[in-house]
């Protein structure tokens, strides 16, 4: 009887998955999940913002009848390159001794260090903000130690420190990625061959490493010029682009937001596609050698100290200004704040919905990314689109390189026409928008490292497509699906800019938002702020903490 | 019925010609050989023969099926590519049943087949396995249940052996044609590896830049090679230029540089002619001892170099016209025998040599292996 069930159930599923299997052998149907994938990217991905600018492009005369409003306007796109520059090379100069470290150091702290690396990653940038805040120009702070009432004011060098620190883990990460591929024979060939430890590396193991040198550099670089919430904590009266946006939203004309916008929008993408194409060209100095110098800089003391110096400024900088908020939550929870939030009050009332639609949103565009995005990165990762395939992967790859904040104007031009759509899902669409980069780029990644070889055995060996997608492609990439979006989710969670230029009505603040308008407009008590910061981060990490628990358990 | 047909099938891959005007006929339960150097197509022509790629123009069919348009879950040709390609994250049992699951079949049934190719394949004792803690023969033989599990009768092998250390090459190939001739399979094995493909083909096929340059049975291809480049790729062989200086009706005389004279069996060449000489290694001859006037293709020279090679020992000689000649000869007979820098004849009898027109690009080109 049991077993006649289970004979009739796997006939059941049996039916199903060669009816599936049957349809996504029709050459129609693969179509139709292509292009389904393509319209989507089209439509909701990189034509809204573009019509968006390109409709309101009118307006940009406007400003030139506010000529201080131009100059400050200007002003705070110059200062968006220079910070990125400024944070993407110094963070290069600072983080690339620590990723060296540890990849190659055989001291125990290592794995420690290695585990902090992390923390600016895990803490959202709104988070990170006050926290550097907090840490750097409050009383409470560092300061107290100088006995100052502010060590360093809110303004150009708080931006910089705050910067420099949730751009720094983006650059250890992927060089001790590249550093963990790349093969010591070479480096160690240099020096049987006489080259000085220095020498080696500077003319062998870096020119090597060039291509992911150069892809930390622009992420950095990229991070730095897309960020908003933690920077408009930390601006004081610095402005960049998307602090000048920010502030500006619900003040000024249209004129001075399209022109914003688009300046930034087109200076991002054309600059960072310069630098793509020309730093490859880039020599290191490889044709000389400087054996009395480079032997002294091998040295063991030079090298303890420069790993010292390295860790130094990667715990004051980094690793303290992002744990600090830790202090301000511990004290908010004692002093009578959680009470007063248990009772409720029309504060947190507004504050538990923004987490509700934080969360909604985050797990929506997540969706709607997984879904459309894993067609798109096949396409990609595979080349089906024959030469059309690097155009396409060029484009991909604008929305993370644009400032979200000018995305998210353009945005609200763009979906601003449409009022029958709801603005919650307004909202859902613009986070998908800025997170679909995320998720594409890592799973074509993924993809990519599978051997076509196995897909195209699998055919001969009688699969159809779905099956081989099935049995195949999904269980090879499971994990970079998981932790693809994972990294889309944390991203629409942590978003502040995109978020705060199409929200309309104060209900559908996403968290970041609220929170930025609690701590900049003072809305809130800093006990108040600092228990809601509190509880963004610690939710944030309980739901990072359990889906990668669940990876963990789907990995076995 | 299964056999294999290609008529006037042609890929190519943006400029690249690699399968050019290519016909060929695979009969039912035969074991073909594709010999090639590196970038001859090889590969290409299997994964046009699975249904990996189409074809551009030509036609091939399966069965005496036209099958240029079935894509390759339908073909019932088992594919075992160069490296492989076990599925990581599949046991060994779940590699083999892989195929039979996606053709549809029942999971008990499918494991029951499944067992049964690792059984033949001696491998059931590592089912639980996964590829990646079997040993490159393991690999190998595992490969090749996957690719039988599945009930083709067409195997596709590209360098099945290749990535194995020399003394399991050997062991495997024979066991390769025995489970072949044991199931009836009609079999297309890729190798570069001619002593491999000479021993284990029925019949053998020279490829090269995407052309076949020579089929046959291997002793057919070994002994007649038709061309220079098949007589270089197939075997060793020591070649000369020279021109046809005089003709008669049994043979022809050959002038090779520096006024050295060959006699040759061949009468279809005209005077003036310029043509390439061959012989293989191990059918030339040394000599030591004074030349007698009336001996003809015996060439003076000095042992410039011996080679080891185990069971044969090679000499290396420079003849006083300046060309080299390579002699091989069982170590039992020939190790010791000649000495560096020793004064020789060597002999090349007529019934061993065959000539080829003078190829047009030059012999250099002509014998370079890509
Ligand atoms: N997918 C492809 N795209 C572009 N060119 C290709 C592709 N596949 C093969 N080629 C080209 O076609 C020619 C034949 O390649 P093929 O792989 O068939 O050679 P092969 O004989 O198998 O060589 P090897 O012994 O090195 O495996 C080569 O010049 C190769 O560069
Ligand atoms: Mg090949």
């Amino acid at each position: 009887m049991r077993r006649q069930r289970a004979i009739a159930s796997e006939n059941v599923r049996l039916r199903l998955i060669r009816k599936i299997d049957d349809f996504s052998a029709k050459n129609l149907v693969k179509c139709a999940v292509y292009a389904s994938s393509i319209i989507f990217f089209f439509t909701l991905i990189l034509i809204p913002p573009i019509a968006g600018i390109l409709e309101n492009i009118g307006k940009l005369k406007t400003i030139y009848y506010d000529p201080s409003l131009l100059t400050s306007a200007n002003l705070a796109i110059i200062n968006s390159f220079t910070m990125a520059f400024t944070v993407a090379t110094l963070d290069l100069i600072a983080a690339l001794p620590l990723a060296w470290f540890i990849v190659r150091s055989k001291m125990k702290i290592v794995n420690f260090i290695d585990v902090l690396v992390d923390i600016p990653f895990l803490i959202p940038t709104a988070a990170l903000g006050y926290s550097s805040l907090l840490f750097w120009s409050s009383q409470d702070g560092i300061s107290r130690i100088f006995g100052m009432e502010t060590l360093i004011p809110p303004g150009f060098a708080l931006v910089l420190l705050l910067h420099f620190a949730f751009s720094y883990p983006v650059i250890v990460r992927v060089m001790v990625g590249e550093l963990l591929t790349y093969r010591e024979v070479y480096e160690v060939a240099a020096r049987t061959l006489g080259a000085q430890p220095f020498t080696a590396v500077r003319t062998i193991t870096l020119p090597l490493l060039k291509p992911g040198i150069i892809v930390s550099f622009l992420l950095a670089f990229a991070r730095s010029l897309s960020e908003t919430g933690a920077t408009v904590i930390a601006a004081g009266n610095f402005e960049n682009g998307p602090v000048f946006i920010f502030k500006n939203i619900d003040k000024v004309g249209e004129g001075a937001l399209v022109y914003v916008s688009s300046v930034l929008i087109l200076a991002s993408t054309i600059i960072f596609f310069l630098i793509k194409l020309l730093a490859p060209s880039l020599k290191f100095p490889i044709k000389r050698a400087f054996p009395s110098i480079e032997r002294k800089l091998s040295s063991y003391e030079v090298v303890k100290f420069r790993d010292g110096a390295t860790i130094l400024v990667f715990l004051i900088i980094v690793v303290a200004p992002s744990l600090f908020i830790a202090l301000p939550v511990l004290s908010a929870l004692l002093d009578g704040t959680v009470n007063e939030m248990v009772a409720g009050s029309e504060l947190w009332n507004v504050f538990w919905r923004s987490m509700l639609i934080s969360y909604a949103v985050g797990s929506i565009s997540t969706l709607m990314n997984v879904v459309f995005g894993l067609p798109a990165a096949v396409l990609i990762a595979r080349r089906k689109l024959g030469r059309a395939t690097s155009i396409f992967k060029a484009l991909v790859s604008i929305p993370i390189i644009v400032p979200s904040i000018a995305l998210g104007v353009s945005l609200k031009f763009f979906w601003g026409k449409y009022g029958f759509i709801p603005e919650f899902w307004v909202i859902v669409f613009s986070h998908t928008t800025i997170t679909y980069t995320y998720f594409v780029e890592s799973m074509s990644a993924a993809i990519e490292g599978i051997p076509v070889e196995m897909e195209d055995v699998a055919g001969t060996l009688g699969a159809k497509p779905f099956t081989i997608f099935r049995r195949i492609t999904l269980p090879l990439t499971k994990y970079a699906v998981f932790s693809g979006a994972i990294l889309v989710f944390t991203r629409a969670l942590g978003e502040t800019g995109a978020a705060k230029a199409v929200v309309r009505t104060k209900e559908f603040q996403t968290l970041p938002v609220l929170l930025v308008d609690w701590i900049i407009n003072k809305r809130a008590t800093s006990s108040q702020s600092a228990l809601g910061i509190g509880l963004y981060i610690i939710s944030a990490f309980l739901v990072l903490l359990a889906l990668r628990f669940i990876i963990r358990e789907r990995r076995r | 019925m299964p056999s294999i047909r290609l008529v006037n099938v042609t890929k190519k891959f943006g400029g690249i010609t690699a399968i050019k005007k290519l016909s060929l006929t695979i009969n039912d339960c035969e074991y073909v050989c594709v010999l090639g150097p590196s970038g001859s197509g090889k590969t290409t022509l299997l994964r046009l023969i699975a249904g990996i790629i189409k074809p551009d123009e030509g036609e091939i069919y399966i069965n005496n099926k036209l099958v240029n348009d079935v894509p390759p879950q339908e073909r019932n040709v088992a594919y075992v590519p160069q490296y492989y390609a076990l599925f990581p994250h599949l046991t060994v049992i779940d590699n083999v049943a892989f195929g039979p699951l996606s053709r549809g079949l029942r999971r008990e049934e499918a494991y029951k087949v499944g067992m049964h190719m690792l059984e033949m394949t001696r491998l059931a004792w590592r089912a639980e396995s996964l590829p990646y803690e079997l040993s490159g023969g393991m690999q190998q033989r595992l490969a090749l249940a996957r690719g039988l599990a599945c009930g083709a009768k067409i195997l596709l092998l590209d360098e099945p052996l290749g990535a194995l250390d020399a003394r399991l090459r050997v062991e495997l190939r024979f066991r390769l044609r025995e489970i072949a001739k044991e199931n009836g399979l009609t079999v297309i094995h890729v190798t570069h590896d001619q002593e491999e493909a000479i021993v284990v083909a029925d019949r053998l096929i020279v490829l090269r830049g995407g052309e076949i340059q020579q089929e046959g049975p291997p002793s057919q291809v070994y002994n007649e090679p038709k061309n220079i480049f098949v007589a270089h790729f197939v075997g060793g062989a020591n070649f000369f230029e020279g021109f046809i200086a005089e003709t008669d009706p049994h043979g022809s005389w050959v002038q090779l540089r520096n006024g050295f004279i060959l006699r040759v069996n061949e009468t279809r060449w005209k005077v003036g002619e310029k043509i390439v000489i061959m012989i293989r290694e191990e059918k030339t001859e040394i000599i030591k001892g004074i030349k007698r006037r009336e001996d003809i293709n015996l060439l003076p020279g000095t042992i410039k170099e011996a080679s080891f090679l185990g069971d044969f020992v090679i000499y290396g000689i420079l003849l006083d016209n300046g060309d080299n000649v390579n002699s091989k000869m069982p170590t039992l007979l020939g190790i010791g025998k000649f000495k560096i820098g020793e004064r020789v004849y060597v002999r090349l009898r007529t019934e061993y040599l065959r000539a080829y027109p003078y190829p047009p690009q030059g012999l250099y080109q002509e014998l370079k292996v890509m």
